[in-house]
């Protein structure tokens, strides 16, 4: 009965069924906001700006392809050999590639672990979060913490020689793109642990037994079930992990010394020799590749569905 | 899978769980056991005594680095940028709810920010507030006003470039939080509130607020950890002056004695506080909750 009324009293105040839909426009305006402001105007100021022409000093509002030519200046002309461009990508593709099918392999195996093998529901929650407490603190100091465990004084040199696997320190444990990506494994392997989980989740137990029944092992039952199941999960992952490492500049400025290169850190360089056009179209060409490799992965998953 | 007999997948799986857990925390409680190394003690172990030289060096300053100023510009971005996750977070979870014309665009939008490299989000801001500087001269100087003319610095700075920067990071984890609850929330508590007559207003406020709350800390607790260590997408938009990440990043590559540690133990003790004092809030609310039941939690104040 009241809420009969109260619908005559709000039709009565708004005319018409329209004056009851702005609520949720008023709701969101200010996100809206803040998301046109701060992500979109900056994303087209960068592609307008990757166009532009520059000097020592300023920013040249004057059309130009320039910028896109020098990043891959010469690549054509120097193959088979790879230009600086091509050298950098292949570099930020290997360190994508280890570090997304380490962050795999172990956040499905802990996620098989937590779902299928710790039996309480609350220990479940409890070891999940003891997975996420780093994800709450520095990046910058988790990845600086990792420098005593694989210097050449470091905790893991020690306990090699101590077992006489080597018979002098590894200088190739630090400042290498074995550094590199332990500590990628470190920051993002999470990333991979929550949606495989969450899909592991939603798995019955009544295909399982269904699965047993019908004969399958543990193993069968992984690869013909559970994984097709966790596609989804999976690719959500990837595509964190991905696009996290792809662009990474701080991981690989603090872990990898001089040695490594990656695409970010070009950018980097570039802002801080104040080449803004360069480095726009440096992002330009990353944010390309960004989004092929996610538009690629996200067929695989329906991220929606997975709240 | 979950019968009586452990599968002999168990074993190896418990011991990759267990060192995957050991390779989080070791490092973390080696540098904070490190960071009490003593006068002498250098950045490796072994420990050299123990003291807390370090931690009275660290109170002293850092060479020319105001790092306490740092430490307190990060504390009041990351607690403006927690209050405003949560209240656009919670106005924009409401939003999807009732449904409204480009809602899967936003969401698209809102994804597409967690997946954009930093360094990009970055640029572009960094690009955009050095024209909206340009912007404020041109007219600083044909108003011939001497403090938006050539005195006139930049715009650029802790909340403006560097808050909006922070909450394109953590507004996306916030509304995803805020969506998964509303998924599951039980509609039928609201419907019940109005049919015993309370407002929409009386509705939100004693039965739909209390039975969100933990999510709203949930939201609260990213906000806060995610700002409070956002280092990429500050790089280009800190403005003058930088932040705690910024300052320590810088650090790592300068200070070769354990006092970058005892920072580092500091900072982290920081954010184990606020994670703690937000799980046990969260813990406390649901077991409040457990014992009295949902609704009667959410309308008897």
């Amino acid at each position: 009965m009241e809420r009969i009324h109260r619908r005559i009293a709000v039709s009565q105040r708004a005319p018409g069924p329209r004056g009851r839909n702005i609520v949720p426009y008023i709701l969101v305006a200010p996100l809206a906001a803040v998301f046109l402001l701060f992500l979109v105007a900056p994303l087209v100021l960068t592609v307008v700006v990757s166009f532009w022409d520059y000097s020592e000093y300023e920013l040249i509002p004057r059309f130009t392809l320039q910028n896109y030519r020098d990043v891959f200046s010469g690549c054509l002309a120097q193959l088979p050999d790879l230009c600086v461009a091509f050298k950098v990508y292949w570099s930020t593709l290997k360190l994508c590639l280890a570090a997304w099918s380490l962050t795999l392999l172990i956040g499905f195996g802990v996620a098989y672990f937590l779902r299928f093998h710790v039996r309480s529901a609350v220990a479940q929650v409890v070891l999940l979060l003891l997975c996420t407490i780093p994800f709450w603190t520095s990046n910058v100091i988790r990845t600086m913490s990792l420098v005593p465990l694989l210097g050449r004084n470091g905790l893991l040199n020690e306990g090699l020689l101590g077992l006489g696997l080597v018979r002098q320190p590894q200088d190739w444990l630090l400042f290498s793109g074995f550094s590199v990506v332990t500590a990628f494994v470190h920051l993002y392997t999470l990333y991979m642990i929550v949606p495989i989980y969450n899909s592991m989740k939603r798995i019955e137990q009544g295909i399982l037994e269904a699965s047993h029944d019908a004969g399958a092992g543990e193993w069968q039952t992984l690869i013909g079930v559970v994984i097709p199941l966790c596609r989804s999960g999976i690719a959500i992952g990837s595509i964190f992990v991905l696009t996290a490492v792809m662009g990474d500049f701080v991981t690989v400025g603090m872990m990898g010394g001089q040695q490594i290169s990656s695409i970010g850190k070009v950018i980097e360089v570039e802002m801080s020799y104040l080449h803004l056009p360069a480095a726009a179209a440096n992002s330009v060409v990353l944010l390309g590749t960004v989004l092929l490799l996610v538009l690629g992965l996200a067929r695989a998953a329906d991220v929606r569905k997975e709240l | 899978m979950n019968g009586s007999r452990r599968s002999l997948s168990f074993y190896p799986l418990a011991a990759v769980f267990a060192l995957f857990v050991l390779f989080l925390y070791g490092p973390i409680v080696s540098m904070a056991v490190l960071s009490f190394q003593g006068p002498d003690g250098g950045l490796t172990f072994p420990m050299n005594r123990v003291s807390t030289f370090w931690f009275g060096k660290l109170m002293e300053g850092v060479g020319v680095v105001d790092i306490w100023g740092a430490f307190g510009r990060s504390l009041r971005l990351a607690i403006v940028v927690m209050v405003l996750t949560v209240v656009l977070s919670l106005a924009t979870g409401l939003a999807f709810r009732r449904g409204f014309r480009g809602s899967s665009s936003l969401f698209y939008l809102l994804v597409s920010s967690l997946i954009v490299p930093s360094i990009v989000v970055s640029l572009g801001i960094g690009l955009l507030f050095r024209f909206l500087d340009d912007a404020i001269r041109f007219v600083g100087r044909a108003l011939s006003l001497a403090s938006l003319g050539e005195g006139f610095t930049s715009s650029a700075g802790l909340f403006t470039s560097a808050l909006g920067a922070h909450l394109t990071w953590t507004l996306p984890f916030g509304v995803l939080i805020m969506l998964a609850v509303f998924n599951r929330f039980e509609k039928s508590y609201e419907e019940a509130a109005r049919d015993l007559g309370a407002t929409g207003w009386q509705t939100f406020r004693h039965v739909v607020l209390p039975l969100i709350i933990p999510g709203l800390i949930g939201v609260a607790l990213f906000a806060f950890t995610l700002s409070f260590d956002e280092l990429a997408r500050s790089s280009q938009a800190a403005g003058d002056l930088n932040t705690l990440p910024l300052e320590l990043k810088g650090l790592t590559t300068t200070v070769t004695t354990p006092e970058i540690y005892a920072l580092g133990t500091l900072t982290t003790a920081v954010s184990f506080l606020v994670i703690f004092a937000a799980l046990g809030v969260i813990i406390g609310f649901r077991s409040r909750a457990a014992v009295r039941g949902p609704v009667e939690t959410g309308v008897v104040q």
